[in-house]
């Protein structure tokens, strides 16, 4: 099996006592300047989406839905210190929003391209028939927090290339059903208002999708920081990632 | 090792945590952000963006989409004005708006001066449409009226003729008796031709096959149905066409334009 994330970078030189972990280059420059591009949007569309939600907080299924309506979920103002801004200002939320907007879009434009022309959805993230096998046992790994060492950690375990396809899908989820409720798009594509199961459908699985988001970057963040937070920041940062030793 | 990574790990999330704690806000700056002019032109360039792209996708005349009668929302919410109230509103009320008169004038070549009863001789549509308000919820409602586009060519655009300005009788922050159209506080909208053209842009009298009731608009509102709610001016009696708004009340084409809403509200 070659190694999908990249090519090993030699460490030639000193020689130790101890031999060197080996460092390779994990992430190519468009996936790293892309997924800062997108951390950086996603907190701001969730903040300013969550200011634009406390307009009106409640959700519905369906075409249409207003207070006197049945609502699929009530929920309460959300604080000021998760909102961008802090104060409830639907316009300026608005503003934030839809310029952010236009920024996901453009990187997540970016970024899908790069990674189907350079086969890097194909290779490194789409699960092959013996990743899927080997559900089970990653399962356990990750419960046991077991982290992957040595040629295994050079490339994307099962769950990882499901979650990381699960955020790709969602972030299209959350483009579309976003479109769906600007009253413009919907004259240009009523099928897809259709297709959610009306505007205050796809308003409520645009809510659904974003804390699936959320989920996604909690679960993310904990897995960064038990897998050794350096080390991982530093490869989504420079690129170069420590390949953890069978023996460490 | 996994002594390390356990202490890492811990220390890095009490990092994060107390970074989040302090605020999404804090962490950009996001209020201070908002409140500079300067970062605001770079927000606002969005709505250009949002704008052209929606001008060239709906480039063919694209028709909102319309519902079946069943669909019609047993209750329609009415948002911002109930009632303007007004000893002249009232007395209107009081006298089945007999006397309201709709004035066209502006860059047209012909003003005019119709009741309320010389609009429902005129050819009318009616539509089932779903009303999207920018706080999230929606109402479908049916309407009836005169399509705009047919008051337009009566009155007959002037060159230069780009915006339709809507003057109406309800003022939010003040007595709606004083101050004329463009008082401080008086619920004002314009539109592009482009939409003020579109078959489905009407000045409604009839919800759902009964005449305007107050609290939505008696006797005449706009319906703009590919924009968001509060494009659509309620009672509505005074027509301008301009080719440019910047010189009307506060500048921004509208009364939640003046208060920071985008004038384009497609989306």
């Amino acid at each position: 099996m070659p190694t999908p994330v990249a090519e090993a970078v030699a460490e030639t030189g000193k020689r130790r006592a101890r031999p060197r972990r080996e460092v390779i280059r994990r992430h190519s420059w468009p996936v790293r300047l892309t997924h800062w591009i997108n951390a950086l949007t996603i907190f701001i569309m969730v903040g300013s989406g969550l200011n634009i939600f406390n307009a009106h907080p409640r959700l519905y299924w369906g075409q249409a839905g207003a207070n006197f309506d049945k609502p699929f979920l009530a929920l309460h103002a959300w604080p000021g210190w998760i909102t961008i801004p802090s104060y409830t200002d639907l316009a300026d939320a608005r503003h934030w929003h839809i310029f952010f907007a236009w920024i996901l879009v453009a990187n997540g434009a970016l970024y899908l391209a790069w990674s189907l022309g350079s086969r890097h959805i194909q290779r490194d993230i789409w699960p092959g028939v013996s990743d899927l096998r080997d559900i089970p046992r990653s399962l356990i790994d990750h419960i046991k927090l077991r982290h992957p060492k040595g040629e295994a950690a050079k490339r994307y375990n099962v769950l990882q290339r499901l979650a990381y396809l699960g955020l790709l899908m969602l972030l299209i989820g959350m483009v579309l059903t976003g479109l769906c409720m600007s009253p413009g798009f919907d004259a240009f594509a009523p099928w897809l208002v259709d297709a959610f199961g009306g505007r205050q459908s796809a308003r409520t699985l645009h809510f659904l999708f974003a804390s699936a988001i959320v989920l996604f970057i909690v679960v993310h963040l904990i897995e960064v920081v038990l897998a050794g937070p350096l080390n991982e920041l530093r490869s989504m940062i420079t690129g170069r990632y420590a390949v953890p030793g069978e023996h460490d | 090792m996994t002594i390390i990574t356990r202490r890492q790990a811990l220390i890095t999330s009490l990092a994060g945590s107390g970074l989040l704690l302090s605020g999404c806000s804090k962490i950009f700056q996001a209020d201070a952000l908002t409140e500079s002019a300067s970062f605001q032109r770079v927000l606002a360039a969005a709505q250009s963006w949002t704008r052209a792209t929606q001008r060239f996708l709906l480039a063919g005349g694209q028709m909102a989409q319309e519902y079946k009668p069943s669909d019609i929302s047993p209750y329609f919410k009415p948002n911002g004005t109930y009632n303007p109230g007004g000893a002249d509103y009232n007395r209107q009320v009081a006298e089945g708006f007999v006397n309201w008169r709709l004035q066209i004038d502006g860059m047209v070549a012909h003003p005019l001066s119709l009741s309320v009863a010389d609009l429902r001789r005129l050819p009318s549509r009616s539509q089932i449409t779903r009303h999207d308000c920018v706080e999230g919820w929606s109402a479908i409602g049916g309407w009836t009226g005169v399509p705009l586009a047919l008051l337009l060519r009566a009155a007959g655009l002037r060159a230069g003729a780009k915006y339709v300005v809507f003057y109406c009788a309800d003022n939010l922050d003040g007595d709606p008796d004083k101050g004329g159209d463009q008082a401080p506080g008086r619920y004002y909208e314009s539109i592009g031709l482009a939409d003020a053209t579109h078959p489905q842009t009407l000045i409604a009298y009839d919800m759902n096959g009964k005449p305007l009731d107050v609290a939505h608009g008696a006797p005449l509102r706009l319906r703009v149905e590919r924009q968001l709610g509060y494009k659509m001016a309620k009672y509505v009696r005074h027509i301008q066409v301009v080719s440019d708004f910047r010189g009307i009340e506060g500048g921004h084409g509208g009364y939640w334009e003046d208060r920071g809403y985008d004038w384009y509200a497609g989306i």
